[in-house]
């Protein structure tokens, strides 16, 4: 077998092996599964939970009942009970726990109900909150009966304006499209960032390794230095794909379980009702260009170093373009046409994140998506040629000093003359 | 097979790390390089690998450059001693010697032949880190040797081992020279040298100061050694005519000569003084041949 393959498969194989991957791969499908699953882990455990019941002191004698009436759509766990008792009695009841808390209702002067809740702490939101909605509405419609509203001229009130976005655009995003697609691609730019951070220091590390036990320099007599380089950053991509195969796998079928689940939720919002092909390749596109730009930063950084702690000082630069990067793209989520964003989406560095944002977001000239991807090949290419030369020498330097100067004496070690 | 080293010259920058240099190493010799630290050595082990390129000249084996298209040929034991401290010495031989161009299999069996020879065949199954330092030595030689190289590359085998792991180590370097494989090696201490190789060349700054057989070395030295024990004072022998160094001892003194006929002056001159315990007059070591010519001793 050629050499490129063996070291290819060795990298893979030996990284696929070891503990950090696999307890990092299983917490993460543990993680999406309890996220999938969250609607049955929460009716997990509210099924012994009792249902919360609140005495309501009626002072008015008319109100109990169409409160109760008012509140049974809005939350089916709360029972409302009437309390014939006085005040100082049913509050005793709540602390004795009988009562979740206890609610009294009156008419102001003007003859409209009003209410005051009194509870054991004030943690809980959600009753006090559907108790007061179902109150509010309960006024709106004393008060409407006072003024003699009928329904109909309610109706008409409270009916919301009637406001319609058209874009002119001809194949402009519908304002739905464009938060399915925030959504998306928010998720996807969240995988970019770690996938680039963590396998780009995944390399930095396997060749800081490789140099500071010194194994080094008998692979680099038996492969060449540009080979070795190739074959580890696509041995280490390979581990990155298989990593995220799994996870989408898991990901699909825990979704597709769960999905009556998440209608109208999270998930919706996040727009997984039905992905555009275009966005997902182009998702495709980014990771794979993305992964290899910052792994061939990070190998050729990492081939610099002679001990595994300077390994982190080294990339510290490259991470803080990822994490520019990645703020920069969530502040486009928001304002995806900003000049900014634009001018940005160029440099290669953020193009992974910022050109996706764009072309996931927007309907831009496909040049501009072309273009972006032109400059980021070049500039990979760039990179590999000038990283594969300061690899060869690095690998050779074993000197206290980890600075950029290192960069120049790494070359000068390669040069003929 | 013969591999030749012409006019080769290495600069990093300003500072030249191998001058010169001009060597033929035969096939199936065995080729000792000396030298102070940074005296060139490993620059020009790696210049040989093909791992940097020499500034001038050239370098071939067989007549052609050595690259990675002739790596399975070739093993090298580097002075920067290293395995993957987390992998197990089996897998790790496996894949080194799968780079070189071996089969898993006989790669395998050739793993068990020498682990046994050194008396270790547990160690296959365990982590590098798990194992001695010496004994990682061993594994890393292992590593250099286990593809039956043509040449081998040999950057301080017996540094930091203890007697009887340099003998051992010893006996396999030189059952590989009789099987044909040509050796070359470096190292700083001298006796390794001078009891293993028919060729050498000692460096000093990059610049090939002696260079030729070992015999032919110590012949054209000229000088020779004479030890003289005797029961009279000897302290003014060390202005004797033809006498070039002198240390003395609690016994008697060491003398550095420039010829034979020095030593039968001397004989004549003290046999008249008194008695004589002990007359000796040796050949030249390379420990003294190095030191005139480096100028300092460093051991």
């Amino acid at each position: 077998m050629n050499n490129f393959f063996i070291i290819l498969i060795h990298t893979f194989l030996t990284k696929l092996k070891t503990k950090s991957f696999i307890i990092t791969t299983v917490l993460t499908i543990v993680i999406m599964l309890a996220l999938t699953n969250m609607q049955n882990i929460i009716n997990f455990f509210n099924e012994d939970g009792q249902t919360d019941t609140v005495a309501v002191i009626d002072e008015t004698g008319q109100l109990f009942s169409p409160l109760k009436e008012q509140l049974e759509p809005l939350n089916e766990d709360l029972n409302l009970e009437l309390f014939s008792g006085s005040m100082v009695e049913a509050e005793g009841e709540v602390q004795a726990g009988t009562y979740t808390g206890v609610l009294k209702l009156s008419f102001d002067q003007d003859k409209l109900p009003e209410g005051a809740y009194k509870s054991n702490s004030m943690a809980d939101s959600v009753i006090p909150s559907d108790l007061q909605t179902s109150l509010q509405q309960l006024k709106t419609m004393t008060a409407a009966s006072q003024i003699q509203l009928t329904a109909e001229q309610l109706n008409k009130l409270y009916e919301p304006v009637k406001f319609e976005r058209t874009a002119l655009e001809e194949d402009a995003k519908t304002e739905e499209e464009l938060n399915q697609a925030r959504g998306l691609v928010y998720v996807l730019l969240f995988i970019i960032y770690f996938a680039v951070i963590m396998y780009a220091n995944m390399i930095a590390m396997e060749v800081a390794t490789e140099k500071s036990s010194r194994v080094m320099e008998i692979l680099i007599s038996s492969v060449s230095p540009i080979k070795q380089m190739f074959a580890k950053i696509l041995g280490i991509g390979l581990l990155s794909l298989t990593q995220l195969a799994v996870l989408l796998v898991v990901g699909y079928f825990s979704i597709k379980r769960n999905l009556n689940n998440m209608q109208g939720g999270f998930f919706e919002f996040f727009g997984f009702g039905d992905v555009p092909a275009s966005t997902i390749t182009y998702a495709v596109i980014f990771f794979i260009l993305g992964y290899f730009l910052y792994a061939t930063l990070a190998a050729f950084l990492g081939s610099l170093v002679s001990r595994i702690e300077d390994v982190q000082q080294m990339i510290t630069p490259m991470t803080l373009l990822v994490v520019a990067g990645f703020m920069m793209a969530m502040f486009g989520l928001n304002e995806p046409e900003a000049p900014f964003i634009r001018i940005t989406s160029f440099i290669p560095f953020f193009t992974p994140m910022l050109m996706f944002l764009r072309v996931g977001m927007l309907n831009i000239p496909i040049w501009e998506s072309a273009l972006g991807i032109a400059i980021l090949v070049a500039t990979i290419t760039v990179l590999a040629v000038f990283g594969a030369r300061v690899y060869r020498g690095g690998v050779l330097m074993y000197g206290q000093s980890n600075s950029f100067k290192d960069i120049k004496k790494a070359l000068q070690i390669t040069k003929k003359e | 097979m013969v591999l030749k080293l012409e006019n080769v010259t290495k600069r990093f920058g300003r500072f030249t790390a191998v001058d010169q240099l001009s060597i033929a190493i035969p096939e199936k010799e065995m080729f000792g390089f000396l030298g102070a630290n940074g005296a060139g050595k490993t620059t020009t082990f790696r210049m040989i690998l093909g791992l940097l390129d020499p500034s001038e000249g050239e370098i071939t084996w067989d007549g052609k450059r050595v690259d990675y298209s002739t790596s399975p040929k070739i093993g090298y034991l580097p002075e920067e001693r290293g395995l993957y401290p987390k992998l197990k010495v089996r897998e790790q031989i496996v894949y080194l010697a799968r780079l070189r161009g071996m089969q898993k299999q006989d790669a395998l069996k050739e793993l068990d032949y020498w682990l046994e020879r050194f008396k270790v065949p547990e160690y296959a199954g365990k982590k590098v880190e798990e194992l001695s330092k010496g004994n990682q030595q061993k594994i890393q030689f292992l590593a250099a040797v286990i593809h039956k190289p043509k040449l081998l590359i040999l950057d301080e085998p017996f540094s930091g081992l203890d007697p009887v792991n340099v003998e051992q180590l010893k006996e396999a370097v030189l059952e590989l020279k009789n099987k044909g494989t040509t050796i070359v090696f470096s190292s700083h201490r001298m006796e390794h040298v001078e009891e293993m190789c028919e060729h050498l060349c000692i460096m000093h700054k990059g610049s090939p100061v002696v260079h030729g057989s070992l015999k032919e070395i110590k012949r054209s030295f000229g000088k020779k050694n004479l030890v003289v024990h005797a029961d009279f004072e000897l302290s003014d022998l060390k202005n004797y005519p033809g006498v070039t160094r002198a240390k003395y001892t609690t016994e008697g003194v060491h003398l550095q000569i420039t010829g034979e006929d020095v030593a039968e002056n001397v004989l004549k001159d003290i046999v008249s003084k008194g008695f004589v315990r002990k007359f000796v007059l040796e050949e030249p070591s390379l420990n003294d041949i190095f030191i005139e010519n480096v100028g300092a001793s460093y051991e």
